[in-house]
């Protein structure tokens, strides 16, 4: 997976955040992850604790929030709910499903000290 | 609730009517500045700004951000401290560097970033779909498992492409330019893009090459990511379309077991398909599984040994690049009409 560049790219958001507006030490990083997304928390936690050393977010805890998958279902022409890219939609039972929502990788904000 | 000031949604009321979550008011600051801002709480917001003596130490101006993420900047002046008295006792939230507050927080310490992960990458590639779309050139990136034929697909593509249009490559690979090596023999101009450890391209590493193949104007650039069906789905290479290449020496079960690539991908070619009477592979539940992750999902069913099913994979080509033709057609009247008018502008004033 590619969960080493995605906690790269965390780590320059947070390290151009930091310039910009003046911080130095990051305490927790909060990212939106859409159920959706081809992201694996888990894999994500352990490079970002990696990927984090030497940076003004070395040893930040991180809060991943999840976003509930949805998709539009063409047979019902409507927005449904969804746990995965390949589900059926829960109301008619067909796969003509498109995802709409769940889709992010976003990092949303960041606690600072 | 929301979840930056802690209070509940919908569940304000103000002259006993529900709020849409905030309203907006003007108050003038002891300095004189006025500013205007939206905030959630309908009652809670005492603004005295009772007369105060202000000892100008310093002045300064500062932008600072509400709860509900409605900016605003003024001056004033203080004494170093940077919290605001309104001189009726009581403090205003929201103006440290964070400018914003959450409950169980001490406060002035979160900073909104709310931006994509992907978003550095994302602006390499949507620089490189302008450079591409500048000059007409449709970009394709050709993704797969490793082993799925992807390079003799390409060879036997360029071979029947190169009499009607110009074609290049940018190969990705982790290791070593065979690759590249393939597809130069063919006569058409191939980059080779060692990744190394990395596990796919990125946009950045195609504008570079992009910089140093040079692909004509009107032509077809050919992207072969590096063999692997998970990442290179999360990373836009500025390209027109992603193509997935399934082939029937692999399991009809993938594009539910990496569904992610099928759904980024707009084209699927099922390849290999003269190996299908030694095979126990089923072409139409791949096809189903693959459209359960993406309904719109195209698919064309090819040989790349014995060119079946190329006519409809030429078509298909053909179909993209009359898009990315017209595309820069529109955008040369665009500019042409720009310049007629300038130029009758100038003929004005002269």
């Amino acid at each position: 997976m590619h969960e080493m560049s995605l906690a790269e790219g965390i780590r320059q958001i947070v390290e151009d955040a930091g310039r910009s507006q003046g911080f130095h030490k990051v305490k927790t990083v909060v990212l939106e992850i859409g159920q959706l997304s081809s992201v694996e928390p888990d894999s994500l936690r352990f490079c970002f604790d990696v990927v984090m050393r030497d940076s003004i977010a070395a040893g930040a805890a991180l809060q991943i929030d999840s976003v509930p998958g949805s998709g539009w279902c063409m047979q019902c022409a409507e927005t449904v709910p969804v746990a995965a890219l390949y589900d059926p939609c829960p109301k008619c039972g067909s796969y003509q499903v498109q995802a709409t929502g769940g889709t992010e990788m976003r990092v949303k904000e960041l606690e600072i000290e | 609730m929301c979840n930056v000031c802690g209070c509940g949604t919908g569940e304000t009321r103000l002259e006993g009517e529900a709020l849409d979550h905030e309203h907006e008011h003007e108050h003038v600051h002891a300095d004189g500045t006025v500013h205007r801002h939206a905030h959630h709480h309908a009652d809670e917001h005492a603004h005295g700004h009772a007369p105060y003596q202000w000892v100008p130490a310093a002045v300064h101006g500062h932008a600072h951000r509400h709860a509900d993420g409605s900016v605003h900047s003024h001056d004033h002046a203080h004494e170093g401290e940077h919290i605001h008295d309104h001189g009726d006792g009581s403090v205003h939230y929201g103006h440290g560097p964070a400018g914003a507050h959450a409950p169980g927080m001490s406060q002035a310490q979160m900073v909104k970033i709310e931006q994509n992960i992907l978003a550095k990458n994302d602006g390499y590639a949507e620089r490189n779909r302008s450079w591409l779309a500048d000059r007409g050139i449709l970009a394709l990136n050709l993704v797969s498992s490793p082993g799925s034929g992807k390079t003799t697909l390409l060879v036997r593509t360029i071979e029947e492409l190169k009499s009607k249009v110009p074609v290049a490559v940018v190969e990705g690979d982790q290791q070593t330019s065979f690759d590249a090596e393939r597809i130069r023999a063919t006569g058409a101009p191939a980059l080779q893009i060692n990744t190394g450890k990395g596990c796919h391209l990125d946009a950045h590493m195609v504008g570079r090459a992009l910089e140093k193949l040079t692909p004509p104007e009107d032509s077809v650039l050919l992207v072969e990511n590096v063999g692997n069906l998970v990442c290179p789905a999360a990373f836009d290479l500025g390209e027109a379309a992603k193509v997935v290449v399934l082939s029937v020496t692999e399991g009809e079960d993938k594009p539910l077991k990496y569904p992610d690539m099928f759904a980024a991908a707009r084209l699927m070619l099922v390849n290999k398909i003269d190996l299908l009477p030694y095979l126990s592979f089923d072409v139409h539940k791949a096809i189903d599984f693959a459209r359960r992750v993406n309904p719109r999902l195209e698919v064309i069913q090819v040989s790349a040994t014995t060119g079946a099913g190329f006519a409809d994979w030429l078509g298909w080509i053909d179909a993209r690049l009359g898009e990315a033709c017209a595309g820069r057609q529109q955008t040369v009247e665009q500019l042409r009409a720009r310049i007629a008018e300038l130029e009758a502008r100038l003929a004005a004033k002269g």
